[in-house]
């Protein structure tokens, strides 16, 4: 990478770059500055923007309402990236070692059920988890049935407690746990993707010199693949826990609309409230913790 | 040191068993929702869970004569293709510019590219939004190409420059020897090493643009209702199964797409190979 | 070979956006355009109504859907600017009069305004019907599974009261919407549905606190459906929603709770941004035929503002009484009005509502 040597390459470098220039800056650093200034304005009685410059909207972010529902998101967002890590590395990992004829097969069929549609999928995880869904057709029914037939055969308290659960069904839908599923589901080949690009590049030789140094194959793991591939881990996780940062429509279908998120309460500040001062004010907390929080990616990246 | 090498042998098989069986799993997951989608759009009863009640083929005969349906899918395939024609080409020439030059205002430029990725989905929505009514454009098709260019662009710009990064320069400056225009290097040089770089990007753009919800609904106008503008509100009234069949369809039509491209692909893999 | 995987790529895009964009042109010249943009509820008109109106002046209906009446101000807002006719609920209406939004109707464009009903010719929320044209009203009350209940649960009691709401636990829905739930709540404990009283608000906003922890969900689109697949008993509901599930599902039954409810009334208006007002005002015309509206209201399963359309109305609709109720009931229902202020303490309660703990 050098510098334009001369005024040729200057031109081509302005012509590379001013289209998409122009764009960003006009269909995003303009928008963005725009969020800015009015999340310090007010709401008008009807829903308008009345320019009076006040902080009210920032304040009213930091009261123990708003803030538990955005502590809340980010648990939400922490534990679906961390089970898509537990689920997705060790995916990419498999994938990766397999014969190279296979590995791009394997990766179309990771990404097949992937284009369908997100809402669709995530309306199928409706119909698996509801009372009368998939799960509960089976835990009322036929598991029912065989412990019972269990309990017959062989008499004895101890199926009381599992015969009395399998009566009625489990209460999967609108709960927390039904968004999790949701948002792993919906983001785990964000997480697969990356990993498996980092752990493909990786060169088998250097991890089996380290399994002959460390007897153990955890140890060999922990301190030579592991760090090896981390950019891939790290990328993945950015990748899954942003968009579940931002979710509202999960939240409104799986978790029966019962369990607000951050990116709801930003909805309904745009479509239902109209007070686009506090939910520009919302949106850009977001954004800059986003910021922050990439920034501190990159700092940390460049020192390794 | 032979009892360590097969207990460790032994060790490795039982961790290579424990890695199949997990990703065996794994794709199980994947498919379980899919295949329940599936087996109700055949089913007789107009709930999409429940019971059983025959097989039948009604819904896809439904789909086919769905108006709506078909006008929401041919916006959104305006829109795809529109916005990844845009955003491949915008993408890759940038990407080129970043992975050759150096420049002042570089690293901001830099940052600004990031931005649109690391955003989540309904801030960037927002935030579009309040830009076009402040700006009183018109929401419409053409302000979901406008949304949809501004994220993709990004996208393809960081897969291109994955791609240039394992790009050989000298490859260039010996081809610069040979043809002494820069044009002529570049088209024949560069742009074909390349090429699965920017096919890559344009793939994610196009999907990215066919799938996006959020973004789309806030910035759409009157009769420019996409496919998956139409899915929320079909969702949404959880009416009939004729969601599951559409998303048959969907699942048939990239079956097929991903068939056509592997087969294309190895087509044009092994003429590479003679070259 | 890639470079022709490359090059037929484009091709197809190319073609792709082309037809798109051909086909998507085709406005007429001449005094009435070749379509018309109607942005509706879902499932709020017989689709034969479009066919026909097609039929008979060769002008294409296309309509859009929304899902709650701020969605619709937040497009129009927004500036989309495309829609001819509109269907906002009357307390929206207020508003939209207020932002400037609606166009003034021409009467003498709509000479079938005369079919009527007089009760609904000078509504509080639009008098003398200057910016829109009432189009079905019905009420929101209580969606029930008869199996389940020996007598119809036609009290709020059966939604909020800790005794009674506990043993349907996990069982019913409430509508997602501020209004409508904050005001069932209102309802229960005596108040007005417009209360910009803080403390009464208070109390709804605690008794829906509570209510939470039974509720299986917040639902306004889905609700009919997930009585009929017995996932719920009971559903906070809008009357047409049950009736027309009804019609398949013998099951279902719709009752008004005694404390009173809301009644409330979709309108046809035209906003001041359409495209072409003379196909605007042509097609609501349409709608007030006699025939058109009873069509409408057989469909829809709510009842219809037109009193000449009664003739052509089922029996069934016109004898039920949850749908056009006797003088004794309509006293005790309450139309939304916009509360002006008081909206966000509104929006604040809800969000409360919903962020508490479940």
């Amino acid at each position: 990478m050098t510098q334009p040597r001369s005024r040729r390459e200057t031109i081509r470098l302005l012509f590379l770059i001013s289209p998409s220039l122009f764009w960003l800056v006009v269909f995003f650093l303009i928008p963005l500055l725009l969020v800015l200034a009015i999340s310090f304005g007010q709401r008008g009685t009807y829903g308008g923007v009345v320019w009076n410059l006040t902080l009210e909207n920032y304040r009213r972010f930091f009261d123990p309402l708003y803030l538990r529902i955005f502590g809340r998101t980010l648990v939400i967002a922490l534990v679906t990236t961390v089970i898509c890590l537990i689920i997705g590395y060790p995916l990419a990992y498999f994938i990766a070692t397999r014969p190279p004829r296979w590995r791009n097969g394997l990766i179309l069929l990771l990404m097949i059920p992937f284009w369908t549609n997100f809402l669709i999928r995530t309306y199928a995880w409706l119909l698996i988890l509801r009372d009368q869904g998939v799960i509960n057709t089976l835990w009322t029914g036929p598991i029912h049935q065989f412990l019972l037939q269990l309990a017959s055969a062989l008499p004895s308290p101890f199926w009381e407690p599992f015969l009395q659960a399998t009566t009625s069904s489990l209460p999967l839908f609108g709960t927390n746990g039904a968004i999790i599923v949701g948002l792993v589901y919906g983001w785990l080949p964000d997480m697969v993707l990356p990993c498996y690009a980092a752990i493909e590049r990786l060169d088998f030789s250097l991890v089996e010199a380290a399994q002959d140094l460390y007897a153990n194959r955890l140890r060999s793991f922990l301190h030579v693949i592991l760090p090896l591939t981390m950019s891939g881990i790290v990328a993945g996780s950015v990748l899954v826990f942003i968009p579940s940062l931002g979710a509202y429509v999960t939240p409104d279908l799986l978790g029966g609309a019962k369990s607000v998120m951050i990116g709801n309460v930003i909805y309904s500040q745009f479509m239902s409230a109209r007070d686009y001062p506090f939910g520009s004010a919302i949106s850009f907390v977001l954004m800059a913790l986003m910021l922050i929080g990439t920034l501190v990616y990159f700092r940390t990246g460049t020192k390794s | 040191m032979k009892t360590v090498e097969k207990n460790r042998r032994r060790r490795g098989r039982w961790l290579s068993r424990w890695l199949t069986l997990h990703s065996v799993g794994g794709y199980l997951f994947l498919y379980l929702p899919i295949f329940i989608l599936v087996l109700y759009s055949f089913n007789a009863s107009r709930y999409a869970s429940g019971p059983w009640l025959g097989f039948t083929l009604r819904w896809y005969s439904r789909l086919f004569t769905d108006q709506a349906i078909g006008s929401a899918l041919r916006n959104t395939l305006i829109v795809g293709g529109s916005s990844t024609l845009i955003s491949t080409i915008f993408g890759t020439m940038v990407a080129l510019a970043m992975e050759r030059y150096v420049f002042r205002g570089k690293l901001a430029f830099d940052a600004l590219l990031y931005l649109p990725i690391i955003i989540p989905d309904i801030a960037m929505a927002v935030m579009l939004l309040l830009f076009f009514v402040l700006s009183r454009v018109q929401l419409g098709l053409t302000t979901i190409i406008i949304s949809h260019v501004a994220f993709n662009i990004s996208f393809v710009a960081v897969v291109v420059r994955a791609r240039l990064a394992y790009f050989d320069i000298s490859l260039e400056e010996a081809a610069q020897d040979l043809y002494a225009d820069e044009w002529q290097t570049f088209r024949r040089v560069t742009l074909p090493l390349i090429m699965p770089g920017i096919l890559g990007g344009a793939l994610l753009a196009f999907t990215l643009s066919i799938d996006d919800f959020v973004i789309t609904f806030f910035t759409a106008g009157p009769g420019s209702t996409t496919l998956p503008l139409r899915i929320y509100s079909m969702v949404k009234l959880g009416v009939t199964p004729e969601v599951n069949a559409l998303s048959s369809m969907m699942l048939v039509a990239s079956i097929t797409l991903v068939f056509l491209s592997l087969l294309l692909q190895r087509g044009g893999g092994r003429g590479a190979e003679v070259m | 070979m890639k470079r022709k995987v490359w090059l037929s790529l484009a091709v197809v895009i190319a073609l792709t956006i082309v037809t798109g964009l051909l086909a998507g042109c085709g406005g007429g010249r001449g005094e009435l355009p070749r379509e018309l943009h109607v942005y509706n509820w879902s499932e709020y008109i017989d689709p034969q109504v479009y066919v026909d109106f097609e039929a008979e002046f060769g002008i294409h209906v296309v309509e859009d859907t929304f899902a709650n009446n701020e969605e619709l101000l937040a497009k129009l807002q927004a500036g989309a600017g495309g829609y001819d006719v509109i269907v906002p609920s009357d307390y929206m209406v207020t508003i939209m009069i207020q932002q400037g939004l609606l166009a003034e109707l021409n009467h003498e464009n709509l000479p079938n305004l005369v079919n009527l009903d007089p009760k609904f010719a000078d509504p509080p929320y639009d008098p003398g019907l200057k910016h829109c044209v009432p189009y079905l009203w019905g009420t929101t009350g209580i969606g029930y599974n008869s199996e389940v209940f020996e007598e119809p649960p036609d009290s709020w009691a059966y939604l909020f009261d800790p005794e009674l709401a506990s043993q349907y636990a996990g069982r019913f829905t409430m509508i997602n919407d501020v209004r409508e739930a904050v005001g069932a709540a209102l309802k229960y404990l005596g108040y007005s549905l417009n209360t910009t009283s803080e403390e009464e608000l208070m109390a709804a906003r605690d008794l829906l606190i509570q209510q939470k922890q039974w509720v299986y969900s917040y639902d306004s689109e889905q609700y009919e459906d997930l009585l009929s697949a017995d996932e719920t008993v009971m559903a906070h509901a809008w009357s047409g929603d049950i009736f027309m599930v009804a019609a398949e599902d013998e099951r279902l039954w719709y009752a008004i709770p005694r404390e009173g409810a809301t009644i409330w009334a979709d309108n046809l208006c035209i906003p001041t941004t359409a495209p072409s007002k003379e196909a605007a005002e042509l097609f609501i015309n349409y709608l007030l035929r006699p025939d058109v509206a009873a069509r409408n209201s057989n469909y829809t399963w709510y009842a219809s503002p037109n009193a000449a359309a009664e003739e052509f109305i089922d029996a069934e609709i016109l004898e039920e009484p949850a749908i056009y109720p006797p003088e004794d009931v309509m006293e005790r229902l309450e139309w939304i009005a916009d509360v002006g202020p008081a909206a966000p303490l509104y929006e604040r309660i809800w969000t409360e509502v919903k962020a508490s703990a479940p």
